[in-house]
């Protein structure tokens, strides 16, 4: 996400940053890139015009032309003014003291409301909320069902009427039953409706008033284009929400439409839809994604997707077999494991600060099938060989190969890099860094991730 | 004129084909109105923007201008410049008089070229012709379906098997049997989770059975960058292609108008998997502009060939380029 955005502010940002000295028209310069960029990212262009106004101004300012190291002061500036553009550090939803929470979540057809119901229920569940839904979209064909099938799956108990009552009615209704029920939470969830329909957003309206919500969340797909502000300020008029969940952000949607929302609504971003499972449902950090969107890396959250996966005992461990240099291919395994566990390795690499910068790296696909293919090479060898594996000879080769269904050469690769690997890692314990051309000799055979560039 | 559903479908051999029932003045006004007044938002933005004093005098601020309210409509950067580069030249070099109402009317001309760009009917010659439906999640793609279904059954008199290919949303399959229902169609379904593959081949093996006239195949909305998914619509092809060797005869992709410049790169990479042939634009009926198709036409070669501009059945319609440009920029 966000990719072709950070190529191109990454690109213009770096030769800034080489610079020794700016002048105006260096500075004029950029934002003429920076605003050539943002609108290929469909941020609005009235945003862009009064971000890139905003941005020349503070860049211009004496204390940076002046200061000794004027290109790292405007990174730091675009850092700093595209975070607020998205919203600061964030915000919490706002959960009732007593009684249920009432969220109420609209949006145009197709936004992924239904979808992100299920999700939120899930999320708020996972953390111990009694979480149920309320199925009021009876205007799309079998919008009923779909969210009585997924608000299963996320473990949510669904309040329906079918579809001949009207919407106003059935919220009301299951909030009545929410309360009976003693809930903690109720998820509401609305038909799509285009803004400009003054019937629908008149309903929407009616069901806000007759369920009080805490939070009114809108649903906005990240692949909006233009248009995203002319519809999040009439949402905002008729049903005043609190704050935007922005989904189908695992796209290569470049997200200018979650720069505009907030720039010109004021509301702020509060969660994020990832992917196609119910789990793929975040938190929105906006500090965060500007740091990526700038190719700073995204490494509070690398570390708290570690954190969740990874075993501390167990990193001690691997901590100390590193530093007396017993680690086996064995340990290998376990890590490659682990960190396949924190989700598919290209989006771990886009959290890594320079990683976009990487020219071999930029808009990568590490090819899982690969990892797949060392895993079952590991597995075809003894324990014995895992813990040895200077023993492994020719002909033990030719039997793990054959057990794994790879190829002799195949064999000898992995042997080979692990064993640089391994020289590597002794040095880094040590305190030193590898040198550039090791790390490249160690990616130099296969099997290694392949990089497929798109 | 705008295009007819005649002129759009093209219905090789095929005898039984009634023809669209005559539309009388009125109700072709009525067509004409519903798109005037679906666009009638883009176009109030955009006449903000171009504005009719835009074209009074003519100088670099103009283009600056034009430039912006082709960005503000989604068009993209590339095309844009395009449009704009093309325009100002021949202003200059007196191709085009300088005169505001001219230069209007070629800009009209030239977006209406732009969009134009690899037009061709839908292909529906095949016995029985095969048309997969493809695109992102949320874009309109089973409405569509039921849409066109209504129009080659009611209005055309064909006979219509719809298969069920979105497997995976729940309530996909319960929603295309509403739309199978209104539209007098035979609807193919399997278990959900089922393989998309055999739905779309036992419904090419049903149609065959009873001599229908059209299979339409739905999928489910997959992001064009999952490439697993991606793999697998190609591999839905693949079936259909060996259960009858031309098949499918039209591939289309739905894309909602409120799509930015994501939609190009979701026409690319549908195109690389399964040969697209042309877009239906939905969701024409908000605020959105829908510029983005110019910019597939242009720089992919893919033509709109329907629109989308409504709830009710008829408001799906063939895509004319000239009304499309001239309502996006007329008074």
């Amino acid at each position: 996400m966000f990719e072709q955005l950070s190529d191109r502010l990454q690109a213009t940002l770096s030769e800034v940053r080489s610079r020794g000295k700016l002048n105006e028209g260096d500075v004029d310069a950029a934002m003429r890139e920076i605003r050539l960029a943002l609108l290929e990212a469909d941020v609005n262009f009235k945003v862009v015009k009064s971000f890139t106004k905003a941005l020349k101004e503070r860049c211009l300012g004496a204390d940076v032309l002046e200061s000794l190291d004027p290109g790292q002061q405007v990174v730091k500036i675009v850092n700093e003014e595209l975070t607020g553009l998205m919203g600061g550090t964030g915000r919490e939803l706002a959960f009732a003291s007593k009684g249920p929470t009432v969220i109420l979540m609209a949006g145009l057809q197709g936004s992924g409301k239904t979808t992100a119901c299920a999700k939120l229920a899930r999320l708020l569940g996972e953390s111990g909320k009694n979480v149920a839904l309320a199925a009021c979209d009876v205007y799309r064909p079998a919008a009923v069902d779909q969210l009585v099938t997924v608000g299963e799956r996320a473990g949510a108990h669904v309040y329906e009427q079918g579809t001949d009552r009207d919407p106003v009615e059935i919220a009301a209704w299951a909030l009545d039953q929410a309360r009976e029920d003693e809930r903690d939470v109720l998820i509401v969830d609305t038909a799509g409706r285009l803004h400009i329909d003054e019937d629908l957003m008149a309903e929407l309206a009616k069901i806000r008033k007759r369920t009080k919500p805490h939070d009114v969340l809108l649903v906005v797909d990240a692949m909006t284009g233009q248009d995203a502000v002319a519809v999040a300020e009439s949402f905002a008029e008729a049903a005043e929400f609190d704050g935007v969940v922005m989904t189908k952000l695992d796209g290569d949607a470049r997200g200018g439409a979650a720069l505009s929302v907030k720039a010109v609504t004021g509301k702020p971003i509060l969660f994020a839809s990832t992917g196609e499972k119910l789990e793929a449902f975040e938190r929105f950090h906006p500090d965060r994604m500007a740091s990526r969107i700038l190719g700073m890396g995204d490494m509070l959250s690398l570390i708290e997707k570690a954190e969740q996966q990874v075993d501390e005992s167990q990193a001690e461990d691997l901590q100390k077999k590193l530093e007396s240099d017993r680690f086996t291919l064995e340990d290998f395994l376990q890590q490659m494991r682990q960190v396949r566990k924190m989700g598919p390795l290209s989006g771990l690499i886009g959290m890594l600060p320079g990683m976009g910068a990487m020219k071999q790296l930029k808009n990568a696909e590490v090819d899982e099938g690969e990892l797949d293919r060392v895993e079952a090479i590991i597995l075809s060898m003894t324990p014995m060989e895992r813990a040895n594996p200077a023993i492994i000879n020719g002909s033990r080769r030719k039997r793990i190969a054959t057990g794994s269904g790879t190829k002799v050469q195949n064999v000898n690769q992995l042997v080979k890099q692990f064993d640089q690997m391994r020289k590597m890692m002794r040095q880094m314990v040590s305190g030193k860094m590898p040198d550039p051309q090791q790390l490249a000799q160690m990616s130099g055979g296969t099997p290694r991730p392949k990089i497929r560039r798109r | 004129m705008a295009t007819s559903w005649q002129e759009m479908l093209d219905l090789g051999a095929r005898p039984s084909a009634a023809p669209e029932p005559e539309q009388g003045t009125e109700e072709r006004r009525g067509v004409f109105r519903r798109l005037r007044q679906s666009l009638s938002k883009s176009r109030q933005a955009l006449v903000e923007e171009i504005g009719a004093s835009l074209f009074d005098r003519i100088d670099e601020e103009t283009w600056e201008r034009l430039e912006e309210a082709l960005i503000m409509a989604d068009v993209g950067v590339p095309t844009t410049a395009e449009v704009v580069e093309r325009l100002e030249q021949e202003v200059d070099s007196g191709a085009v008089s300088a005169d505001g109402e001219a230069v209007r009317e070629r800009l009209i001309g030239i977006l209406a070229e732009v969009a134009a760009n690899g037009r061709g009917p839908i292909d529906l010659s095949g016995e029985p012709a095969v048309l997969l439906m493809v695109g992102v999640n949320g874009t309109g793609k089973t409405t569509t379906i039921g849409k066109i279904a209504w129009h080659l059954s009611k209005e055309f008199g064909l006979s219509v098997v719809l298969a069920a290919g979105d497997t995976y949303r729940a309530a996909a399959a319960e929603q295309l049997a509403e739309w199978a229902k209104r539209a007098g169609a035979e609807l193919i379904r399997s278990a959900p989770g089922g393989d998309p593959g055999a739905v779309a081949f036992d419904a090419i093996a049903a149609a065959r059975a009873r001599g229908a006239d059209v299979v339409i195949v739905d999928t489910a909305g997959r992001l064009h960058t999952q490439g697993n998914l991606m793999d697998e619509l190609a591999k839905v092809r693949r079936v259909i292609a060996k259960q009858m060797p031309d098949a499918p005869h039209e591939t289309l992709i739905s894309i909602d108008a409120t799509t930015g410049q994501n939609g190009l790169r979701q026409a690319q990479l549908f195109a690389e998997a399964v040969e697209v042939d042309g877009v239906v634009l939905t969701k024409l009926d908000g605020t959105a502009r829908g510029g983005i198709v110019l910019a597939i036409a242009n720089e992919l070669g893919i033509p709109v060939k329907l629109i989308g501009t409504g709830e009710s059945l008829e408001d799906l319609r063939p895509f004319d380029p000239e009304d499309f440009a001239r309502a996006l920029l007329a008074e």
